[in-house]
């Protein structure tokens, strides 16, 4: 079977800080990683691939050129095969004009079982590209996926509630979008960072991908960013006083109670 | 600018599980009601609700606002389906051609509304935290909260289009979002944030009977088991006292004193990412990105030295009370009240206090 991971290549947010002065994002020295939730994605399609070895797993990303080095990490990881789509025509694109993309890019690796995605990447925190892919190519989705089974020609999945779960069955094929629950992602393999370095990442532009112009790009794109900007700090509070932890504690209940708040 | 003219009223989904509508549903009625008295005077908030034998909801729907309630009813849709609910839903938008269309950014509004909207082809915003019609009251917003500039943006400005902000990068960063050339415009809407109204009692409106053309073959997912979790949801959202720890904590066995704060004073037990990854405690406790918002009248932040993505999700909080040894982390920068020590020494003090009130 061949099945399709679908990731993205993101600034490792935890890392990220503020400039007090300006406000604005201090990005320079934020590494790139492989955003979480997709490697969780590419750990369960490799599973599936190591319980059936004549699994063909197959990666696939849009971003700029610099997200190769994400792809070579999944082929280390053990992906068969990886594919960035990259072209200044799909620049700036929103959700729908991704989904419109990553569908036509899916559509040209050709005949499919499965696709995996993650939840959402930690850097726009959307969790609709999975989703919108899905209502392009035409095919069922399952998100929040927790738990994953593989039956002939269908998959049981349990997709996580905030309250509890629900067990799903999905015939292939069908886009499941995981989350970090379902597996704890492998590292890469000294063999597989061999063959990484020999293999060769495709790049495929709009053209080869055949994708309306008019559905993909900034333009396109039916949300725009109409502004953007930071949260004012909020004003300084006050230090408890207090020289033993008994003091503070008595210090912080009487402030509390002359404010009325107790 | 195009003209929209055939699109007319706010609509919220009426998100229910099993017969029970859930909280966001009644705050986006109450935001819903806001939005559409700014839209204009004829403009009307309408709740859809969608499921099996779901039609007494109504009643709870107009008592919190709702000036109609459209009502999508099938066999089909007694359990969730993307499909089935996908399918339902936009046939609805597309017949009765709503201007707005809210959903809440929970598990089921996430998977429903990216469908929706890509069958549609229109714009889609994620996980708002403030909406807006109104150009001057955006304006307000963003000088009194953010440090936005405001060139560009006139007080003046009658247009009625609709101003989405959200967290991205962690909430590192706000942005705002618009819809300009599709409709409807549609967003979801994090749980916590949005004010539900007063409770009005006998309250009606108006009834519509959604004509729902729905076959077994329109959905290709089973249900096969809805299991609820054994453990009752911890409701963050709803806390009128949270009692937090995270790192600073040590251990899985500082979450036994966060309890007992939590037990003195009256409160729910909430933790930082760090905690929950680490594996401490379960992660239906965490608060900040992936979490909800909360915004409780008092916030114990107990070893938490306040990571943005934790900030993020309680600075609203209306007091917020940090016992950290670091006197220069963000969470002590933060707080309305910074105690400087050992968590372990103070929170004991507190609880004697607390219980000999």
């Amino acid at each position: 079977m061949r099945i399709i991971v679908c990731v993205k290549q993101v600034p490792d947010t935890t890392e990220i800080k503020i400039n007090p002065e300006t406000g604005t994002l201090i990005r320079d020295g934020v590494p790139s990683i492989l955003n979480p939730d997709d490697a969780n994605a590419l750990e369960q399609a490799l599973q599936i691939k190591d319980a059936n070895p004549d699994t063909e797993v197959v990666v696939i990303t849009m971003g700029p050129p610099q997200a190769k080095e994400m792809l070579q990490e999944c082929i280390a990881m053990g992906a068969d095969d990886a594919i960035l789509l990259s072209d200044r025509a799909l620049g700036g694109s929103d959700t729908w004009a991704t989904s419109n993309a990553v569908a036509a890019g899916v559509k040209k690796v050709g005949d499919f079982d499965l696709i995996f995605a993650g939840r959402q990447a930690i850097d726009g925190d959307t969790a609709q590209v999975g989703p919108q892919m899905a209502e392009k190519l035409g095919i069922p989705q399952v998100t929040y996926v927790k738990d994953f089974t593989l039956e002939g020609d269908h998959v049981i999945v349990k997709r996580a509630l905030e309250d509890g779960y629900e067990v799903l069955k999905v015939k292939l094929p069908c886009v499941l979008t995981a989350i970090k629950e379902l597996n704890t992602p492998r590292y890469m393999s000294v063999p597989g960072i061999l063959k990484a370095a020999k293999q060769e990442v495709k790049v495929w532009n709009a053209a080869d991908i055949g994708v309306d112009l008019t559905t993909v790009g900034l333009k396109a794109s039916p949300t725009n960013v109409f502004k953007s900007f930071t949260p004012k700090p909020k004003g300084a509070g006050i230090a408890v006083a207090g020289d033993t932890a008994k003091e503070k504690a008595e210090n912080l209940v009487a402030a509390l109670k002359e404010k009325h708040i107790i | 600018m195009k003209e929209f003219a055939d699109y007319k009223n706010v609509w919220v989904f009426a998100e229910q599980r099993n017969g029970k509508l859930m909280n966001v549903a009644l705050e986006l009625v109450g935001e819903g009601h806001k939005l559409s008295r700014e839209i204009s005077e004829d403009t009307k908030v309408c709740a859809v609700l969608v499921g099996d034998k779901v039609e007494a909801l109504k009643d709870e729907l107009y008592a919190y606002g709702a000036d109609a309630v459209y009502l999508l009813e099938d066999p089909l849709l007694g359990q969730y389906t993307t499909d089935g609910y996908a399918k339902v839903i936009t046939d609805a938008i597309n017949e009765y051609k709503p201007e707005i269309v809210l959903f809440g950014a929970t598990h089921i509004g996430r998977d429903l509304a990216p469908r929706v909207a890509a069958r549609l082809n229109t714009g889609l915003t994620a996980d708002c935290t403030r909406l807006d019609v109104n150009v001057a009251n955006y304006m307000d917003y963003l000088e009194a909260n953010t440090t936005a500039s405001l060139t560009g943006l006139d007080r003046e400005d009658q247009s009625k289009g609709l101003k989405q902000t959200r967290p991205a990068f962690g909430g590192n960063l706000m942005a705002t979002i618009i819809t300009p050339n599709t409709r409807p415009q549609m967003a979801t809407v994090r749980p916590g944030v949005m004010a539900k109204m007063e409770k009005a009692e006998g309250a009606t409106g108006e009834l519509v009977k959604v004509d729902v053309k729905l076959a077994a073959s329109d959905i290709n997912v089973e249900v096969l088991e809805v299991v609820k979790a054994a453990k009752e949801m911890v409701s963050l959202t709803d806390a009128k006292i949270i009692c937090s720890g995270g790192r600073g904590l040590g251990g899985p066995e500082g979450f036994k004193l966060i309890e007992e704060l939590a037990e003195a004073v009256g409160g729910v037990v909430g933790a930082s990412r760090a905690a929950v990854d680490a594996g401490w405690i379960h992660p239906s406790h965490q608060v900040g990105q992936t979490g909800t918002t909360v915004k409780p009248e008092i916030y114990f932040a107990c070893g938490i030295s306040g990571a943005i993505q934790h900030l993020a999700g309680m600075q609203t909080s209306k007091i917020i009370i940090a016992i950290n040894k670091d006197p220069e982390c963000p969470m002590m920068k933060l707080a309305d009240y910074a105690i400087e020590g050992d968590l372990k020494k103070v929170i004991p003090e507190i609880i004697a206090l607390w219980n000999a009130q």
